[in-house]
């Protein structure tokens, strides 16, 4: 029989860990969270020789401590689950930052394997090693893998399979902290092992270095167990002890000894036979993060980035429009004509989806700029060159990824938010990212600017909304910097990876992984969404009339009359409509904006389903002026809505306020659901639902009323 | 190490000199950032661009660090000669 074992794959970010997941597993994976967090856990399923193994990929992370939720993820997976053994990633050519994390696992006491991968690059920069010295220095069998060439993944399972067998003749050596250190250690955890509870999982030794390492996370579980009070009070002593010895924090001591290790260690088994001075990444940065030139080419690529995906979405856009035009008008004829039966395929479903559809190259195309921007290693510089302002704002350099990623979704932007590791610029990122107008927004502006600006100005008022949105969540990050949450941001430091050139599978590859998560909502919640409009607007299906429009068509004269007529009938009975009951009740609200159409207020309520939603909702309840035969379109519909005097209902700045209420109100359900999940408590997300009506409203209001004043109305 | 140099902020190194650090002043955070980063008391790097006051990139063996705003003030080194 087959014998199940697991595997934990650990490593730094950039080290290559990933593909060797992906070597290893091939298909066969399962993408989960772990229990209680949004941290992304992958799963991968093999066999190899007679065992099944499982293999589950940790976040990628530069230590273990209890700095940010990813590496406290990582540390209680292995403590916890105890995989069988832990493979670590290490990146050669950096070789002794990386084997920080791997000494930190090996005090863990769990049994390990590093994987030396990117070996080819660190022989092209001159690095030799002396494996099996280092292999005995540290007491851990290694195997040199390249992984984006495949190379030596069977040894690397055979190794982890023989260490497991316990065939491995090789012992970690324990990481002596110096006389003073070792002391108070000694004292410590000969009184945190009096307690077999909270000793079950972690060795005595660990924990006690740990409370010195001044280590959140194990103080407060310290602290409820019982000998907690003992050992917390013995400990700060220690610490005070050591402190005025050594005139620096234990933890400090401590990384100094790590670190005397490792390069202990290093310098006995690796030679350098040519030191490398500028390589081409280092050139490329003398211009990319060069004084001046930075921030211009910075903002140069991301209007590229912006340009590339509108100019090159619009005719596919335009496309899709034309062809569910025609679907919902060929399936319309199918079934039987004027039956609920026949509204709710054509209205319903065929237009609430191709709504949807209409605007996957978007989305797509996005996704495919930023995955490019990312995996070119220019991403991280652009969080750096944008550090000193995000600075300026209250927020981190790290908070700009995040909320650039918001641009296309804000689900995956703010799950982004787990790599800021101080809570204060967590928070105020998460709360903004709202407000960077993302992909399911598009679909409004494209709506209306399309209908009510000239091809000309397109550009610039799709540019100057998203301005809008950032600025206004540069405002309320200050404001929430300044007020909710105080205290000064977590210092900058990040890893410039190298440049490199994507490859075109790579893109795709996460293009495609990005553009499902979005499909995914679309199938599933959109649909509903739109099918529940649906059911808003035609029930109650047969509502009392104010006029007998069934005698007054059959006594009507000629087929123009009958058509007014019916046209009439259909609003009527939309306006009585559950929709049309809650628009009409919230149309008030609207009117200062300049908002005077009840469906947009039903269409703002099925935009917090999905801000797409709010375009299908509208292409339903509009749907009924469209007159027989003529294909689906909603912006002609739109253009021809007349007031009761007989005034165009939407002006180019109605419009305008219009688009600028659907970008800053309500983030989605989706988005609500994430930031409850990210910030474990529903506090937040019912805060979010106030406050981004409250600015939108504001802002909608300035616009709209200054436009009046301004004569542009 | 050449110990006659002087101990000076980071923020004060011409970009191509090598380095060692000697000391992380302000807060936890940074120093514990620092460490994961592996740049401890006694670490050598080099510094490959400054930014202005502040900003700064280092090269520690072969990967390249961005240091934020503000942080080069609070990293005490001296010039390796």
């Amino acid at each position: 029989m087959a014998k199940g074992i697991k595997v934990a794959l650990a490593g730094n970010p950039n080290s290559g860990k990933s593909t060797i997941f992906n070597n290893l597993t091939g298909i066969r994976q399962h993408v989960g969270n772990y229990p209680g967090v949004t941290v992304e856990k992958k799963e991968g399923y093999l066999s190899y020789r007679d065992y099944d193994i499982t293999i589950v990929d940790l976040p990628g992370t530069y230590s273990l401590t209890a700095h940010s939720l990813d590496e406290i993820v990582a540390r209680n997976f292995i403590v916890d689950e105890k995989p069988d053994v832990v493979i670590d990633v290490i990146d050669t050519s950096n070789l002794e930052r990386n084997l920080y994390l791997a000494v930190q696992i090996m005090e863990l006491g769990v049994p390990l394997v590093l994987a030396m991968n990117m070996a080819d690059l660190a022989k092209k920069r001159g690095i030799l090693i002396d494996e099996d010295k280092l292999s005995r220095l540290l007491g851990v069998p290694l195997v040199t893998t390249v992984a984006t060439k495949k190379l030596h993944m069977n040894q690397l399972l055979e190794k982890a399979v023989t260490l497991i067998e316990g065939k491995s003749d090789l012992h970690p050596p324990v990481i002596r902290y110096g006389r003073e250190v070792e002391k108070q250690l000694g004292r410590l955890s000969a009184e945190i092992a009096r307690d077999s509870e909270i000793t079950r999982h972690r060795s005595p030794r660990w924990l006690a270095l740990k409370i010195l390492e001044g280590d959140s996370v194990v103080i407060d579980r310290v602290k409820k167990s019982a000998v907690g009070e003992k050992v917390l009070s013995m400990s700060e002593r220690g610490i005070a002890y050591l402190r005025s010895i050594y005139g620096d924090d234990p933890e400090a001591i401590i990384a100094e000894r790590r670190y005397g290790f490792i390069s202990g260690a290093c310098d006995e088994s690796m030679k350098r036979n040519f030191e490398l001075r500028h390589n081409t990444s280092d050139m490329i940065d003398t211009i990319l993060l060069n004084r001046l030139l930075g921030l211009p080419i910075f903002f140069f690529l991301i209007w590229l980035t912006f340009k590339f995906v509108f100019s090159l979405s619009a005719p596919l856009i335009h496309g899709i429009e034309i062809l569910f035009g025609y679907l919902g008008h060929l399936v319309g004829l199918l079934l039987p004509e004027g039956s609920a039966i026949q509204s709710l395929v054509v209205d319903g479903v065929i237009g609430g989806v191709g709504s949807v559809i209409v605007f996957i190259p978007v989305i797509y195309l996005l996704y495919f700029a930023l995955s490019f921007l990312e995996d070119s290693g220019y991403l991280s510089r652009a969080a750096f060159l944008m550090d000193k302002f995000m600075h300026k704002i209250g927020l981190h350099g790290r908070s700009f990824i995040p909320m650039l990623l918001g641009f296309g979704c804000s689900l995956p932007g703010i799950m982004a938010t787990r790599t800021i590791e101080d809570e204060n610029d967590r928070l105020t990122t998460l709360l903004v990212i709202p407000f960077m107008s993302c992909g399911a927004r598009l679909p409004i502006y494209i709506l209306f600017i399309g209908a009510f600006f000239s091809e000309k100005d397109a550009g610039n008022i799709l540019f100057l909304i998203y301005f809008i949105g950032i600025l206004v969540a540069v405002v309320m990050a200050k404001i929430f910097r300044s007020y909710l949450f105080r205290g000064k941001s977590a210092p900058f430091v990040m890893e410039l990876p190298p440049y490199r050139m994507p490859t075109l599978k790579g893109l795709v590859i996460h293009m495609w992984e990005k553009g499902v998560l979005y499909l995914k909502k679309a199938g599933t919640v959109i649909f509903a969404g739109c099918v529940l409009m649906w059911f808003l607007s035609n029930f109650p299906m047969n509502p009392s009339y104010s006029k007998d429009y069934d005698l007054l068509i059959r006594e009507a004269k000629g087929e123009r009359q009958i058509a007014e007529l019916e046209r009439d009938r259909n609003m009527e009975k939309m306006k009585k409509s559950y929709a049309g009951w809650v628009g009409k009740t919230m149309a008030p609200a609207f009117k200062p904006l300049g908002l005077d159409d009840w469906r947009v207020g039903v269409g703002l309520v099925g935009g917090f389903v999905a801000k797409e939603i709010f375009v299908a909702t509208l292409g339903t309840l509009y749907a009924v002026e469209v007159e027989e035969g003529e294909p689906y379109s909603l912006r002609q519909a739109l253009k021809r809505a007349r007031r009761s005097d007989g005034d165009p209902l939407y002006t180019p700045l109605v419009a305008f306020s219009l688009m600028i209420f659907c970008l800053l109100y309500l983030p989605c359900v989706a988005t609500i659901g994430v930031i409850r999940k990210e910030t474990g408590s529903w506090k937040w997300p019912l805060f979010t639902i106030a406050y981004t009506i409250g600015v939108a409203w504001i802002v909608s209001f300035l616009i709209y009323q200054g436009g009046l004043l301004l004569g542009l109305g | 190490m050449n110990k006659n140099k002087p101990v000076i902020p980071l923020s004060l190194v011409k970009p191509g000199t090598p380095v060692v650090l000697e000391g992380i002043t302000g807060g936890l955070g940074l120093r514990r950032r620092m460490e994961g980063m592996g740049l401890s008391r006694g670490s050598r790097f080099t510094v490959v661009q400054n930014l202005g006051p502040g900003p700064c990139v280092i090269a520690v063996g072969e990967a390249r660090m961005a240091l934020g705003h503000g942080m080069s003030g609070k990293i005490l080194v001296r010039e390796r000669g």
